[in-house]
């Protein structure tokens, strides 16, 4: 059912283009307005985003540790898994932000059948998918600057010859067009095979992931079945670069395409997608363990009115003694 | 709270980098270069119609290689009928004899690296190098 809605949703939007550039003839909505609204939305969002989270106060070290605590000079701590510096902090960060470092922890839980127990076993697939797909991600992106900047940076050159490398087809098919493809494709499978992720995927899980791979889709049909014409491409992408937007003289599939990417920079600060910015600012994460080293003082404290048993004892000394209440100090005055 | 700062640096990095294409362009040149294709004089056409080799040459040009290298074919017939020797030092380079003026005029403005010349070499440097 979750599936459906989100296939709906890219189905609706795909033919929105489809209706609005090839009967409507809107060729500058798609074109241009919807692409600069969607920069836009894309970079104030994720500005308001991360300024409200930036303004809500941690004043405690809610660190989550997986080792041992620095503590007395004879035990060795993690330095990593349980950093007590900001080093160790930004070591633990680089390697969660780059090599995904908590998803390797992934584990998996099934009872296996006739022995009656849980057997909880290492679970790579997650992390390695997860990996491909991030990469390939960033390389797909830096590869398109080609179409962004004139001239073309070296950087760009360099990682589209090594993506290249084995110049299979013309034009050549890049390996992180095939493994961005088969590692979303099995980021959909795992949702829909594993019945407990099915159970916990709603269509916000679903709709990412076919936004990304139609738009991967898309990209591959254009450069490899259409063979579309790449110069008009640049010439309209610069159009819009130097804000002397042109549309128009391009296939559908080009405008299905920059409207999906459009979707999905307009969707990304109000989704999960988010956690592109999150993942730096989470605060299990992100800060030392040094809680026990350093005194914490909450900021907004209430100043409590405090009553030591002293002061009780004070007040009332005369009548407990009268009562029989045994009292820590006899009467001094 | 005390890492507010920080996060605002990062956040500006951020968008800096995010934006850099757009500096980039705004700072590296002026006005759009366009590719100036420097077409050969008195010909009629290509081997086919403009927006086909415009959209389809490397196809064109990859059939035509397996067809030499692989089966031995030498003579392609166009669409229009015509009959042209399936050859790109022969053919093609013999009206777009230059590289720069024709073939990377193009390339290089959408950073798409052909590696035609790793094994073919352009007619004009070889009778220079012949001399």
């Amino acid at each position: 059912m979750n599936v459906l809605v989100a296939l709906t949703a890219l189905l609706l939007l795909g033919g929105i283009v489809y209706l609005g550039v090839e009967i409507a003839g809107l060729e500058f909505l798609f074109g241009v307005i919807i692409p600069y609204a969607a920069v836009l939305t894309f970079l104030i969002g994720l500005v308001i985003r991360v300024i409200s989270w930036a303004r809500t106060p941690v004043p405690f070290r809610i660190t989550t540790t997986c080792g041992q605590q620095r503590s007395l000079s004879w035990i060795s701590p993690n330095r990593i898994d349980n950093p007590s510096t900001t080093l160790g902090v930004l070591g633990r960060m680089a390697l969660e932000i780059f090599l995904f470092r908590s998803l390797f922890r992934n584990t998996r839980n099934e009872l296996r059948e006739g022995e009656n127990r849980l057997v909880i076993g290492p679970s790579k697939w997650l992390w390695l998918m997860g990996l491909a797909f991030h990469w390939s991600f960033l390389i797909i992106l830096l590869r398109h600057l080609r179409l962004f900047v004139e001239p073309v940076p070296q950087i760009t050159l360099l990682i589209q010859s090594l993506d290249g490398f084995f110049q299979v087809g013309v034009p050549v098919v890049y390996s992180t067009s095939l493994l961005f493809v088969t590692a979303a494709t099995l980021l959909f499978v795992r949702r829909i095979v594993l019945p407990q992720v099915r159970y916990l995927s709603l269509p916000t899980d679903y709709f990412p992931l076919f936004l990304l791979i139609s738009i991967a889709g898309s990209g591959i049909i254009l450069r490899h079945f259409i063979k579309i014409d790449i110069v008009r491409v640049k010439e309209v992408v610069l159009g819009l670069m130097t804000f002397r937007p042109e549309a128009g003289g391009l296939p559908v599939l080009f405008y299905f395409h920059l409207f999906l990417v459009s979707v999905l920079l307009a969707y990304f600060p109000f989704s999960k997608l988010v956690h592109m910015a999150g993942v730096v600012l989470s605060p299990t994460r992100n800060l030392a363990n040094n809680n026990r080293r350093i005194r914490h003082v909450n900021p907004w404290d209430y100043p409590v009115k405090t009553h030591t048993y002293q002061e009780y004892e004070e007040e009332f000394r005369g009548k407990m003694i009268g009562a029989g209440i045994p009292v820590e100090e006899e009467d001094n005055g | 709270m005390s890492d507010y700062g920080k996060i605002i640096l990062g956040l500006v990095g951020f968008l800096v980098l995010c934006t850099s294409p757009f500096w980039y362009q705004v700072l590296s040149s002026d006005g759009l270069p366009a590719p100036e294709l420097k077409l050969p004089v008195g010909e009629q056409g290509c081997v086919e119609s403009k927006e086909y080799m415009r959209a389809l040459h490397m196809d064109l040009l990859n059939r035509w290689r397996d067809a030499v290298v692989r089966d031995g074919e030498r003579i392609y017939v166009s669409t229009s009928g015509r009959e042209y020797q399936m050859s790109l030092t022969g053919t093609c380079l013999g009206c777009h004899t230059s590289r720069a003026d024709f073939c990377d005029q193009c390339h290089t403005y959408v950073g798409s690296e052909n590696y035609c010349w790793s094994c073919h070499v352009e007619p004009i440097n070889l009778r220079v190098e012949a001399r």
